[in-house]
């Protein structure tokens, strides 16, 4: 049983090589975010490996109830990760089905169980990874600028992640992170949430495209690219609608951000 | 054996909630209700780490109560027989309404004073009862106004958050005779006093629910804030409480930490007003209290649940409404467009596996007695070995 309490865990020492599990949204939408992690990861030192038939982590079939499909899926990847390395993940919510729902979908079988054990118990989300087992602390050589951060509902509340992000952000001595109102909020995506009910999805992304607007910030990043499609797409069609020119409101991944941000440095 | 999961989307739901996203002045009522007690849960829980500890001491108590969910209610039955509280297990709904009227009857019961009791809108109580002539009154302030109105509850803890001051004077002054409008909501809450007063005087049957059935002590805890409860309990000659057979505890001990998770996330209090332990009717020499007491244990789908691998945490749940307070699709469509006793959209299929499971029932089983139920609930519960979480 995986206890709430359960979110701090022992982090390894860095390691010389990780996997990357990249996520169907990264690698179909944006796949600038996944070379930006092997990027980050490979000026620290290590060597990243990308196994080629990795695809989607099950997590649409298990959130709309179908544990079984779920698990056809996760099984495909028990295998993919043979070397005891780190996986790092660039997103909380694939993240925290490899790390905490893994477990319980192969439960009931012993042999599949302690794969899927293994497995999440390396399985390290990508802020979680640069601040706990990298020690990231390169200088941010950009000009000053300001941001809002929104971290996804399994970032924050599986993953304990928002903070690790915060932490992140904090190192970077020319951005400044606004505050925003009910940051801990849903934006509304909630993966197949927002094309079962697209009218309440819309209802709540609208709200969170406000409060990230009411920020001034005008540039939001994201662990996730769920979350950063779903707010940025959102905020495009209000300008739309609007008859607005200019983006209010651009995304852009947490990976793309820090390297954009320490870009000029080598290690 | 898990039974396949049957979904069943709530019919009409996309018109329902469309129509709430459109309803500015109900869309601001919700928001500003939940961000208040989002805001006043937070500041109960200020460290985040002793929160999650308590509600891990909270889950282990639960699932240790349901691991020998079968042993507890037996000894439930046992411990309050023994206090003088009758018995009485009801397989489905219309069971459960059949035991409420046959007491009724026999004690030529009127009128029937209602403390908040969200099994009682889960068997459709309020509606059977009418139906054979029984007047039933709902005493908590919230779902007498929404009874008044004719709705249906939109929160679990808050009933009326859906009505604004304005909506609920309107109300009174059509409703109640002799009443002049007014938006004050001291004055309002006067006028709601006077009318339940005169009715718990008049009541023949207190009606309530039960937080927690403490199977060690044979007690029924029920906790609330408006001295209804109490009143419902203690006034009129018979008391029926009325729960799920999930609500059993196995020691007294084991109430105060669920008790501590309870009031703080539901309303962010650190305690409820009244907290009412009852243990029996009233004793030789006592000045009050009912005659008699009477529990209802209705299953309607929760054996189900029970065997069920994915449904069986649902029975965990200690009704305290904190993820609907956090809601990002409850603060926006509300409960009364969603029409099921337990409001919001997916908790239609999560909190109230009776819906749904109630279909493979099979029809013959005549649950009036432990040994059937037992029967029912077999099945090694992987947490049948555990130890007594307060003893580590």
């Amino acid at each position: 049983m995986e206890h709430k309490s359960g979110l701090s865990r022992a982090y390894p020492a860095k390691p010389g090589n990780v996997y990357l599990f990249a996520t169907c949204l990264i690698d179909q939408f944006a796949p600038e975010a996944g070379l930006d992690t092997v990027r980050l990861l490979e000026r620290e030192g290590i060597a990243v490996h990308f196994p080629e038939g990795q695809t989607c982590c099950g997590q649409p079939a298990y959130t709309s109830g179908y544990p079984d499909e779920a698990r056809d899926v996760a099984r495909h990847q028990l295998d993919l990760f043979p070397e005891p390395w780190p996986v790092v993940v660039p997103s909380g919510s694939c993240g925290a089905m490899l790390r905490h729902h893994y477990p319980k979908l192969f439960a009931a079988n012993p042999a599949l169980a302690a794969k899927a054990q293994t497995l999440a118990e390396r399985t390290f989300e990508l802020t979680e990874f640069l601040v706990h087992v990298v020690g990231f602390a390169r200088n941010d050589s950009g000009a000053p600028c300001t941001i809002a951060l929104h971290t996804s509902c399994h970032a924050r509340r599986e993953m304990g992640c928002h903070e690790t992000s915060e932490a992140l952000l904090a190192g970077l001595k020319q951005v400044k992170v606004t505050e925003q109102a009910r940051i801990e909020e849903c934006c509304g995506f909630g993966g197949t949430f927002s094309m079962r009910f697209p009218h309440i999805s819309e209802a709540i992304v609208t709200d969170k495209v406000e409060s990230l607007c009411a920020t001034g910030a005008g540039r939001v990043v994201s662990a996730d690219c769920g979350c950063l499609f779903n707010i940025t797409g959102r905020a495009a069609k209000l300008d739309e609608i609007a008859g607005r020119s200019e983006p209010t409101l651009s995304g852009e991944h947490i990976a793309s951000f820090l390297w954009r941000r320490t870009a000029g440095e080598t290690s | 054996m898990s039974q396949p999961i049957q979904i069943h989307p709530a019919k009409g739901f996309k018109e329902r909630s469309l129509a709430a996203l459109n309803d500015p002045a109900q869309r601001k009522n919700f928001r500003g209700a939940m961000d208040f007690l989002q805001m006043k849960r937070r500041a109960q829980f200020p460290d985040p780490k002793d929160l999650s500890s308590l509600r891990d001491l909270g889950e282990a108590i639960r699932r240790y109560s349901l691991a020998r969910l079968p042993d507890l209610l037996e000894q439930l039955e046992r411990n309050l027989t023994a206090n003088g509280i009758q018995v009485h297990w009801a397989e489905t709904p219309d069971q459960a309404n059949a035991i409420a009227l046959g007491i009724a009857r026999r004690v030529d019961a009127r009128l029937i004073a209602k403390g908040k009791s969200m099994v009682s809108e889960e068997v459709g109580f309020n509606h059977a009862m009418e139906a054979a002539g029984i007047e039933t009154l709902e005493t908590d302030m919230g779902e007498y106004i929404v009874q008044l109105a004719g709705e249906a509850p939109s929160h679990i803890i808050m009933p009326a958050i859906h009505k604004t001051k304005q909506q609920i004077a309107a109300l009174f002054a059509e409703k109640i005779p002799g009443v002049a409008y007014s938006e004050d909501v001291d004055t309002l809450i006067q006028i709601g006093r006077r009318v339940l007063r005169r009715k718990f005087a008049a009541a023949d049957i207190g009606l309530s629910g039960v937080n927690f059935a403490v199977a060690e002590t044979g007690t029924l805890f029920l906790v609330e804030n408006e001295g209804n409860g109490r009143m419902c309990t203690t006034v009129p000659r018979v008391h029926i409480a009325i729960t799920g057979i999930e609500k059993v505890v196995a020691k007294l001990e084991h109430v105060p930490p669920l008790n501590s998770l309870l009031p703080r996330s539901a309303t962010g209090q650190p305690v409820t007003t009244y907290l009412n332990l009852i243990s029996s009717p009233r004793k030789a020499g006592e000045l009050d209290g009912p005659e008699e007491v009477h529990l209802i244990l209705v299953d309607n789908g929760r054996t189900q649940a029970y065997g069920d691998l994915q449904l069986r945490a649902t029975l965990q749940c200690i009704r305290c409404g904190a993820c609907m307070n956090h809601c990002p699709v409850y603060a926006r469509i509300g409960g009364p467009r969603l029409r099921h006793h337990l409001s919001g959209p997916d908790r239609r299929h999560h909190l109230a596996p009776p819906a749904r499971s109630r279909r493979h029932l099979p029809a013959v089983l005549r649950l009036d007695a432990v040994p059937r139920l037992r029967r029912r609930l077999s099945g090694a519960h992987p947490d049948h070995r555990s130890a007594d979480p307060l003893a580590q």
